[in-house]
């Protein structure tokens, strides 16, 4: 007697505690094995590119904390320095350097958030990573409450350099951070990469092919981890990148495991970077211009920077009013996401959760 | 050895079970914030406010309301406007404190608590009366004056209004002279 099979259409979300914010996986099973895989996203829609062309140039900012919210230093970043191309405005070198010191912080926390999920979607481990991952978060969160006054909506970044210079406490209480972060980092590897169970759920599952990944655009990490060596500190430096020396760490399978393996060794490169630019920053202004209001020249421009989940720009076009007459946001969560069906159909049920967390997107980006 | 990765892990969380906790048990512990902080309760100095609605026009959301009398007779930029209505709508803040930074005359500052919670959404909108009513204790966000005094808002001695301004704003020419701390002092 043989049993009648059919093909079951799962939705996983759009609230579910694996997806990364309101996110819908539609699946359809053939048993465990998944067969056909569709993102379904919008539900976080805000409309972030049409109330920016209502908005002063300074005002976006507020706009860009909330695009990515583990990863705000970075949003902002990106879009002054998109400003400062369009009006063409030359940043004071501390002002720089105190951009690249929160941004890189910003990336320790977005991909100790990226590797704490880790093992909360294999199952069964609990939130012991996780919670190891946000304690050393939360120093860091504190740091940037001593810089601007806020903790994920950080709006540090102004058009011309950084609002303010950081308080005197700032520097000792960076030093203690950095002291103790390479322990952490150590730690939460010995944890995570080193165990058995981990590798052997993780290693050659869902991996992307690195001629399909430079096709689809992928950036960041997930790029990196299929073994393209592509990063925009690197290929076209913004702020002091060009000052500093860092690796670039490269998988080699482009597979789970080396997804959130390429993201704990980039925390160890930021790390490095934040070491020279306390070497490096000098005393002297920190902002080109105390001005709020900017009236660029009609014109457009776009910068592309390395946030920590890909390429992260924003296209401005100016028509020399006080507001963008078009702001567009090239979201790398959003970019990444495309290979979402490649990358599930095959595996099972179990390894799709994983996969989802491998591409560590953020769906306030990804919606906009 | 298999397993020895395992085991590896097990070290560490042993190694943190024993680790004093780092978490704060927030009703009765409160974790320190930094004067920098950006919270509720504005701080605002009716006489040091123009009704000049820098602060309205900067604010993202336009979430602040000003109503001025051009024939006041309030002492300041030539004794033309009186400042009827300051309505901030903290319901939708977003405490971004571009408002703070836009003000030319220092008389808005950020306030410094997060207990806001109120049961209704008429109570967040805060008006002049409830702004002059409160105690002054003003961030130090984007203030370095504040900061230069080691102003402490948790906690710390209120500030008054002739302390909480810059340099410049002391000898602002259309200041009357007899105003504290006006341009003849």
């Amino acid at each position: 007697m043989t049993l009648r099979t059919e093909p079951v259409v799962v939705s996983i979300g759009p609230h579910h505690p694996s997806t990364h914010g309101v996110f819908r996986m539609r699946l359809t099973f053939d048993g465990e094995n998944i067969i056909d895989a569709e993102p379904v996203i919008g539900y976080l829609h805000r409309g972030t590119e049409k109330l920016a062309e209502e908005r002063q140039y300074t005002q976006v900012i507020t706009l860009t904390d909330r695009l990515d919210y583990v990863s705000s230093m970075t949003s902002n970043q990106a879009f002054v320095l998109s400003c400062e191309k369009l009006i063409g405005l030359e940043v004071p070198d501390r002002g720089m350097y105190l951009r690249v010191i929160a941004s890189e912080l910003q990336r320790i926390v977005s991909h100790l958030i990226g590797v704490g999920f880790f093992l909360q979607e294999l199952g069964g481990f609990g939130g012991t990573a996780l919670m190891y991952a946000f304690r050393e978060r939360e120093r860091i969160l504190d740091l940037f409450e001593m810089l601007c006054g806020a903790r994920i909506t950080v709006s540090y970044s102004r058009i011309g350099g950084v609002f303010a210079d950081a308080p005197a406490d700032f520097w000792p209480a960076l030093r203690r951070v950095l002291d103790d972060m390479p322990g952490y980092t150590d730690e939460l590897e010995a944890l995570v990469f080193e165990s058995e169970i981990v590798q052997s759920r993780t290693k050659g599952v869902s991996p992307i092919d690195p001629v399909l990944a430079v096709n689809a655009s992928l950036t960041g990490p997930v790029l990196r981890a299929s073994g393209v060596a592509w990063d925009w500190r690197k290929a076209a430096p913004y702020d002091v990148y060009d000052r500093v020396d860092f690796d670039v760490p490269v998988g080699a399978n482009g597979d789970n495991y080396d997804r959130f393996w390429v993201r704990i060794q980039e925390v160890r490169q930021s790390l490095r970077i934040v070491e020279q630019c306390i070497e490096q920053i000098e005393p002297g202004p920190v902002r080109a211009t105390d001005a709020m209001l900017f009236r660029p020249p009609p014109g457009d421009s776009y910068v592309p920077t390395e946030s920590p989940k890909g390429e992260l720009g924003f296209y401005l076009v100016s028509d020399g009013s006080i507001a963008p007459y078009r702001c567009h946001v090239r979201a790398p969560s959003f970019i990444n996401l495309s290979l979402f069906k490649e990358m599930l159909v095959g595996w099972k049920l179990a390894d799709a959760i994983v996969s989802l967390g491998s591409l560590d997107f953020n769906m306030g980006e990804v919606d906009r | 050895m298999y397993g020895l990765g395992v085991l590896k892990g097990f070290g560490v969380t042993l190694k943190n079970f024993v680790r004093k906790p780092f978490t704060v048990q927030y009703p009765e512990e409160r974790s320190v914030q930094h004067p920098r902080f950006r919270g509720q309760e504005f701080v605002w100095y009716e006489d040091r406010c123009t009704g000049c609605a820098s602060c309205a026009k900067y604010c993202p959301l336009g979430i602040i309301r000003i109503v001025t009398d051009p024939d006041g007779g309030h002492e300041q930029e030539g004794g033309d406007y009186k400042v009827e209505v300051f309505d901030i709508d903290q319901g939708r803040c977003m405490y971004c404190g571009l408002c703070v930074e836009a003000c030319p005359y220092d008389a808005l500052h950020m306030g410094s608590t997060f207990e806001g919670a109120t049961t209704r959404r008429e109570d967040l909108v805060i008006t002049m009366e409830v702004l002059n009513e409160r105690p002054k204790h003003p961030s130090t966000w984007f203030r370095p004056q504040l900061e230069q005094q080691a102003v402490d808002p948790f906690g710390g001695a209120p500030v008054d209004s002739g302390d909480a301004g810059r340099e410049a704003y002391r000898w602002h020419p259309k200041r009357s002279e007899d105003a504290p701390g006006g341009a003849g002092k």
